[in-house]
């Protein structure tokens, strides 16, 4: 049989590969976009086809008050312009003051602007409300699998793991970020929250089995129960992340919206975490906590023990 | 194979369905959250946030959006989603008028209160030429001048007891109001919001300090309000914007379409795989996966849901737990049949075992779903609450369709038809 437990510390190793380098990037400072810090975006297309250098546009906002502005151009005569907050009266007077400057014919295609303690009350709240949710999941599971020996352990490893999994999109995150200009938008809040639905969805199915079979083989050394039991799921594991993620979320980052595809990429990747980590992390940390292995973490020789 | 279920009605049914309620992401429009303007931790009383709401949601009513939501989030904030809306600034601008508070001029005859009159200002600030022509039977009030002069407002009790409205006035309304009350003491000065006849007092006698008070027989709940109004205009409570978002329609658009296009082309994938791979029970599969998007838009409407991407997520993703639901029923199936059961035994011990994962799983998902929604309407997170409210729907229309109608499908196929070659059927 496919033995995926006996290389449990290495799948954990690729796992840290993959998260430290994003870490170390959103270390340095992550786009936060203003959903989140507050402030505001304006979009604008220039339909003569000429759009205003930067500096006019700094100009322009610097004479109503803001300052912290920054511009960027687009190739078909649109500008994208952040900056500070801004409040009722400057944003009416905006407009205005960019028709009558550069031209009547402006097409504004969005207009975002966030009061700065709106913003940090989201990150605040989405927080705590993704926190609320993780315990009352693990309380959840561990009603659910009460009929087994240590239900709470399943608990804590499926959220084990759906951390493993908000860290792989935040790192992912960063690392667009820093490549391609990725913005940590409140789009990306609702992919981190789409990860963290499926994420405990699918280990609750791997777990499953584990319970099922841990009534069947009771002689069974737990590790090999385990891998039993994911070996069991394997086929279902690849074929619901086919439908679900490959399919779907493969069309829509390669033919969807321009909004969407960066959405799509990181549900792409989130989402094959969520099946990746039931069955290389989530059903591991379990096997680790029942033989305790942390205690041989610093020993020489560890390792061999640990799979019977 | 013939395919029972034509992808091309699927995407039809979804097409007909996302056009008759999308959020604003997709069509474009405005949203505004306002919040009440007043220090943090004031208490602020629900029947006066529900006041507010609702003359909120009369002025948006008045822009004439068609699906437009004005809702109290938590308890200091109101959103006002306008989808469609084309002029965000004119939409911004409705919502958060303070209301046009006027003197007017009213000789010797006060009007009742709640009257509603015409009067020679104009709401864009400049005075309307008064029409010299227009039939007499219409009385146009003269405004002496407008809320814009108010300095400071308060209530407080007079002399003989009572509730009385003290104000005071900028510099310019000083000015203004000393030359009137000077020439027109014992008249009366009408107070009108919005129009409508608020107050009418009389001029006892000249006011030329810039500082007056409105006596009356008030109440001091009366007293009360009448100060608010001169200080608010028509809201209870000072609200400013906090927050505000507009999509040009042709940025929604472009999104949508594409997205569509794609969405089709990975539901075409995924029926066709469904069907090879499992075969027969891939092929209801399919069926009820498109009985699930029916109930599941049918539901939408039924509730309403607005679409937003946010909600495309989280039906996307409820999508992805109704075929994981099949899909793990028909693992346990194939796993079933290799034991060599028979086909009938084989059907009732696969629904029975994976039961438990598809019940267990996604009342989690519930669960994740029942505090993303608390979190997002408390405080106005829209995006959240779009996304855990379809999502929640989703899981629950495709529970049923797991444990209900794939399987009764699944058995009056197999009472008309006796596969001999499982191998070749069932896809074992």
């Amino acid at each position: 049989m496919l033995d995926i437990l006996g290389k449990r510390y290495i799948f954990f190793g690729l796992s840290l590969v993959l998260i430290i380098p994003g870490l170390i990037l959103a270390a340095f400072g992550l786009p936060l976009a203003i959903d989140f810090t507050g402030g505001s975006l304006l979009e604008v297309r220039f339909e003569s086809g000429i759009a205003p250098q930067p500096a006019e546009v700094i100009q322009l906002y610097g004479s109503l008050g803001v300052e912290d502005v920054q511009v960027q151009t687009t190739g078909d005569a649109t500008i994208f312009v952040r900056s500070s907050f801004l409040d009722d009266t400057t944003r009416s007077q905006l407009i205005s003051a960019m028709e009558g400057e550069f031209g009547e014919d402006i097409t504004v295609l969005r207009f975002d602007s966030v009061g700065p303690t709106i913003g940090q009350e989201v990150t605040a709240r989405a927080g705590m409300a993704i926190a609320v949710a993780a315990v009352a999941v693990v309380i959840y599971i561990t009603f659910a699998f009460r009929g087994i020996q240590n239900s709470f352990r399943y608990g804590i490893c499926a959220i084990i793991a759906m951390i493993h999994d908000v860290l792989i999109v935040l790192s992912l995150g960063a690392i667009g970020a820093y490549f391609f200009g990725w913005q940590i938008n409140a789009l990306f809040l609702t992919a981190l929250l789409t990860v963290i639905g499926f994420s405990v969805q699918d280990k609750i199915v791997v777990f499953d089995r584990i319970r099922e079979n841990s009534g069947i083989y009771r002689r069974l050394p737990f590790a090999n129960l385990v891998n039993h039991s994911i070996v069991q799921t394997l086929q279902r594991s690849i074929n619901t992340q086919l439908m679900t993620v490959e399919f779907m979320l493969l069309a829509l980052a390669l033919f969807g919206g321009v909004t969407l595809r960066e959405f799509a990429v990181i549900l792409l990747v989130g989402l094959f975490s969520g099946t990746y980590s039931s069955i290389f992390i989530a059903a591991p940390s379990l096997v680790i906590w029942e033989n305790q292995e942390w205690k041989t973490w610093f020993r020489r020789g560890r390792g061999k023990e640990a799979v019977a | 194979m013939d395919l029972p279920n034509n992808p091309g009605i699927h995407i039809a049914g979804i097409n007909r369905d996302i056009e008759t309620r999308l959020g604003l992401d997709l069509v474009g429009g405005v949203q505004a959250l306002l919040e009440a303007d007043l220090p943090e931790g004031t208490e602020i009383d629900a029947e006066t946030m529900r006041t507010a709401t609702r003359i909120v949601e009369n002025r948006v009513n008045g822009l004439g959006v068609t699906e437009a939501v004005v809702q109290q989030a938590g308890d200091r904030r109101i959103v006002v989603e306008l989808p469609g809306e084309t002029d965000p600034e004119k939409a911004l601008e409705t919502i958060k008028q303070t209301g046009l508070l006027e003197f007017v001029e009213m000789d010797y005859s006060p009007l009742p209160d709640g009257m509603i009159i015409k009067t020679d200002f104009a709401v864009d600030g400049e005075a309307e030429p008064i029409d010299e022509e227009s039939p007499v039977e219409e009385t146009i009030y003269h405004t002496v001048m407008t809320g814009a002069t108010i300095k400071n407002v308060g209530v407080t009790t007079g002399p003989a007891g009572g509730y009385e409205v003290a104000f005071e006035l900028t510099d310019e309304g000083t000015r203004l109001f000393s030359d009137y009350t000077s020439a027109n003491s014992g008249k009366f000065l009408g107070i009108v919001l919005d129009k409508e006849v608020v107050s009418a007092p009389r001029i006892d006698e000249p006011i030329t300090e810039g500082a007056g008070v409105i006596r009356g027989d008030f109440t001091i709940e009366a007293a009360n309000s009448l100060a608010i109004q001169l200080r608010y205009g028509s809201l209870p409570i000072p609200m400013v914007i906090v927050e505000s978002r507009t999509v040009g329609p042709t940025l929604g658009q472009d999104s949508l379409s594409q997205s569509l296009l794609a969405g089709m082309v990975g539901v075409t994938i995924m029926v066709l795989f469904m069907a090879l791979y499992y075969r027969i029970p891939g092929v209801i599969a399919d069926v009820s996966i498109l009985i699930y998007a029916l109930l599941a838009f049918a539901l939408f409407r039924f509730v309403p849901v607005t679409l937003t991407l946010p909600g495309i997520a989280g039906l996307m993703l409820s999508t992805g737990s109704a075929l994981d639901a099949n899909i793990l029923i028909f693992e346990r199936l194939k796993e079933e049949l290799r034991n060599g059961r028979r086909l009938s035994q084989a059907i009732d011990i696969a629904w029975q075992r994976a039961w438990p994962s598809i019940r267990d799983s996604n009342i989690a998902t519930l669960i994740t779903c029942a505090i993303l929604f608390w979190f997002g309407s408390s405080f106005g997170a829209t995006l959240v609450k779009g996304f855990s409210l379809t999502l929640a729907l989703g899981v629950a229309v495709s529970l049923f369709a797991a444990a209900v109608v794939t399987r009764t499908l699944l058995k009056i196929i197999l009472g008309y038809f006796k596969p001999v070659n499982l191998e070749r059927w069932f896809g074992i």
